[in-house]
């Protein structure tokens, strides 16, 4: 029997950069809060310790930090003429888990969408016609403009600290900033990081080829900064363990770099880890939340009741915690009818490796950041002509590699042996002068009918609850972009002055255990109407109005830029509609 | 203001409410491997895989071989571990077999793969070789027997000797590279080799001095000066 506990004002599921920013923005207005995290604590000084920290095995390989598949899983088929089989262990996404979610072990790269990914079916079928796109591509304009947004970009980037060179304010192009960027109101917080050897040579090699780069915008600070809410970050010191790993420097943005020292010391504020919320309760009507259902760690179950609930988890189980408490209607890709769980999206990645003379080049890998690296954004969304080309997205180039761990980065021209002498010779031939940016092509995953998310009808998590089912696969315009922009990619590196460059384009089929990014998106989208979307504009439920759904879940489809500067963006927007108009009048912000 | 520490409501949640939570001396360091003995292979298996890395990784003026580097201690502790009980995958049934993209589905256990393919390979050698043992063999013959298991001509009872093969390779390259306190890398040779100066965290000095040599003394964890002993 469920224990009922005391009222709270607010419950918030999930503790990591949105369930951080949106109990700050409650608390501080007042409300009640409680969050309730899957996951431990976690801190600085007591689980990213500077002494062994550095730790490719146990955090690279290994994936400590990271939700453990037993804890629960999903199921993955290419088609629905497969069966879906679990996800036995992380392949192509990791999942964070614990206080600060993905915000402890991401690379920080921040960016900003562009205006016109915010309005893409709208741009693209003005531009190109409506039969440009395939049939059975889903994209949609997002209900929300990118001005709308541009003070929440600038708020989560000042509350992180990133660090960039601005490349348009206010209209006016800068010199050395991203003269695609969609204008912005002031410059970064805090100056771009430096650059390594082989990410300055990449962007001298691009300026001679005519392109613009400009360093990436980063949540690595290039120089220790205090921000609005008083917490301090510290600097940089290119350690080179980055993504994957917490950072002991107190250097890289994160929850607990930013919000939770604060937030943890408001009396109105309390957090409950280790605790996993089962369902969202309905009243009798289906249109209200009444509370959450959680369990602790010992199996004992209790009922939070309270007046407005924030789902913050990751984008994969807040769209099954939708589907499993019965919000929303679950998507049927036959009839085309529901909402909840289509749309879904990953990213389109790819790179090209570049072997260079070792007599002449020493790249220096290990030193190196997360979101180090000099980019160019002429091919990523609509900034360039996709008419002669025959499909539509894009991503931005860059020379981003982030780290020279051995296990990682001891790649050897193709024809090596695998093992034996030969091969050792080899790792000792290139391991100091070889370009291996994993992410250096980030494009876009747009969204399709057949691409979606359901409740698995055979497996089940620890609680006997169905797992979630991704129905997932590549489609041609995706690869045929990837294809083009890893050429475009791999000249450049061959510009540098590479003796040997190897094209990796992605191909298909979408293979669930080779990494991609944990960049996934939708299945509970936001747009203009309830006939089309999930959410409203501030992120507001339609179907149950005492409920918010933050993340990258909101996301039509995915552009080719990381999600967690929109994503922050959008926690603030959607804070302050909550803060400025429904906890005056509780209801729908939005009437369709 | 009083700084309320993590309270317990139970055995591992917690209520965090006031404040940061801390403990003096809180912390979870790795458990440095005790290169001495085997924890989960027999002496025979321990033989055999030790013969097996000294293969793929020889001895060769670039660095000892994968025997005295310690790969097969690291295998070895690897597959005691949590890591040889598939601990935090998702093992509930039921198992079936997948395409290619949906990832291993098989219910064995690295520890298992490992005792079952070990006595696979070493019953095909006795067969190929008139009784002997793999580690009987001379270099040029073990050679040809490994290739023969990584291209799938030397045919394993019940398993995918191709697979055998990758999840071995596999195994001793991590045990090459890894930090020397899990047993293998001794004496950071791989770092030595290829110029990974390793545990360092500081790097401020270096990031502007593009294509120069980093000079720094290569560490590890257990030999960086913060360790306290």
């Amino acid at each position: 029997m469920a224990q009922k506990l005391p009222h709270k004002d607010a419950v918030i599921i999930g503790l990591g950069w949105t369930g951080s920013i949106l109990a700050h923005e409650l608390t501080d207005a007042g409300l009640d809060v409680v969050a309730i995290e899957r996951g431990p604590w976690r801190d600085t000084g007591t689980d990213f310790s500077i002494t062994y920290a550095q730790d490719e095995l146990r955090y690279r390989i290994q994936h400590e930090l990271f939700l453990r598949p037993a804890q629960i899983s999903v199921t993955f088929r290419n088609n629905a003429q497969q069966t879906a089989l679990p996800v036995r262990n992380w392949g192509a996404f990791m999942l964070g888990n614990g206080v600060g979610g993905a915000g402890v072990h991401w690379n920080a790269e921040t960016w900003r969408f562009l205006p016109s990914d915010f309005v893409l079916r709208t741009h693209l079928t003005q531009r190109y016609g409506a039969n440009f796109l395939p049939q059975d591509m889903t994209i949609q304009d997002w209900g929300v403009s990118y001005d709308e947004l541009e003070p929440h970009y600038d708020a989560f980037e000042y509350l992180c600290g990133t660090s960039g060179q601005a490349g348009n304010i206010k209209g006016q192009i800068q010199p050395g900033g991203n003269p695609f960027e969609g204008p912005r109101s002031r410059p970064y917080p805090t100056p771009p990081l430096k650059q390594g050897y082989g990410h300055a040579l990449f962007a001298e090699a691009a300026r001679q080829l005519g392109y613009k780069p400009f360093p990436q915008p980063a949540g690595n600070l290039s120089q220790a900064y205090t921000n609005p809410l008083g917490v301090t970050l510290g600097q940089c010191t290119y350690c080179g363990f980055c993504e994957w790993f917490g950072c002991a420097n107190y250097s890289k943005s994160s929850p607990q770099t930013t919000i939770l020292p604060v937030l943890v010391r408001k009396s109105n504020f309390e957090a409950r880890t280790e605790c996993e919320v089962t369902r969202i309760n309905l009243d009798n009507t289906g249109k209200r939340a009444t509370g959450v259902s959680y369990v602790n760690a010992s199996g004992e179950e209790f009922e939070q009741p309270a007046d407005l609930v924030i789902l913050c988890g990751f984008q994969l189980f807040n769209v099954q915690l939708l589907l499993l408490s019965g919000i929303g209607k679950p998507y049927d890709p036959n009839t085309g009818e529901g909402q909840i769980g289509r749309n879904f999206t990953h990213q389109t990645m790819s790179t090209a490796l570049g072997f260079f003379d070792k007599d002449k080049f020493n790249f220096n890998p290990f030193v190196s950041a997360g979101a180090i690296g000099m980019c160019i954004d002429e091919f990523n969304g609509d900034n360039f002509d996709h008419g002669p080309l025959g499909f539509v997205g894009g991503g931005y180039l860059g020379q981003v590699q982030t780290n020279g761990r051995p296990m990682e980065t001891t790649a050897v021209p193709p024809g090596t042996p695998a093992w034996g002498s030969k091969w050792k010779q080899a790792l000792r031939d290139n391991y100091l002068s070889t370009i291996n940016a994993g992410g250096g092509v980030h494009a876009s995953f747009y969204s399709y009918r057949d691409v979606y998310m359901d409740l698995d009808p055979t497996y089940k998590d620890r609680f006997g609850r169905p797992l979630v089912r991704l129905t997932i696969d590549f489609h041609d315009n995706e690869l045929k972009m990837s294809a083009w922009l890893t050429d475009k990619y791999a000249e450049i590196i061959q510009r540098m002055g590479a003796k040997q460059v190897v094209k990796h384009p992605r191909k298909g089929p979408y293979d669930v255990t080779q990494y991609q990014t944990s960049h996934l998106c939708g299945g509970a989208i936001m747009g203009e109407n309830p006939g089309n979307s999930a959410l409203n504009k501030y992120l507001q439920s339609w179907d149950v109005p005492n409920l918010f759904v933050q993340g990258a879940t909101a996301f039509p489809q995915n552009a080719g830029y990381n999600p967690t500067g929109t994503v922050g963006a959008l926690a603030y927007w959607s804070a302050a509609a909550i803060r400025s108009q429904y906890l005056k009048n509780p209801g729908p912000l939005v009437h369709a | 203001m009083v700084l309320l520490a993590l309270s317990a409501g139970t055995a591992r949640s917690a209520i965090v409410k006031g404040g940061l939570p801390w403990k003096p001396g809180a912390a979870n360091p790795p458990t440095p491997v005790a290169p001495e003995g085997w924890r989960y292979f027999t002496a025979q298996e321990g033989a055999l895989v030790e013969a097996f890395v000294d293969r793929l990784i020889p001895a060769d003026d670039l660095s000892p071989g994968g025997k005295d580097c310690g790969c097969a201690v690291f295998i070895d502790r690897q597959l005691a571990g949590p890591h040889g009980r598939f601990e935090g995958y998702y093992m509930s049934g039921p198992f079936q077999k997948g395409t290619k993209q949906q990832g291993p589905q098989s219910a064995e256990t690295p520890a298992q793969q490992y005792r079952k393919g070990l006595a696979a390979f070493e019953t095909a050698c006795r067969s190929k070789f008139s009784g002997k043992s793999f580690v009987q063999l001379g270099d040029q013959e073990k050679d040809e027997t490994i290739k023969g298991l990584e291209d799938g001509t030397l045919k394993l009872d019940g398993v995918d000797a191709k697979e055998f093969f990758k999840l071995i390779l596999k195994d001793t390259q991590n045990g090459f590279l890894a930090d020397p306190i899990y047993g293998g890398n001794k004496n950071m040779a791989s770092w030595q080799m290829i110029g990974f100066p390793g545990t360092h965290y500081d790097y401020r000095e270096w990031i502007d001095r593009h294509n120069q040599r980093v000079t720094l003394p290569t560490v590890a964890i257990a030999t960086h000066p913060n360790w306290a002993s």
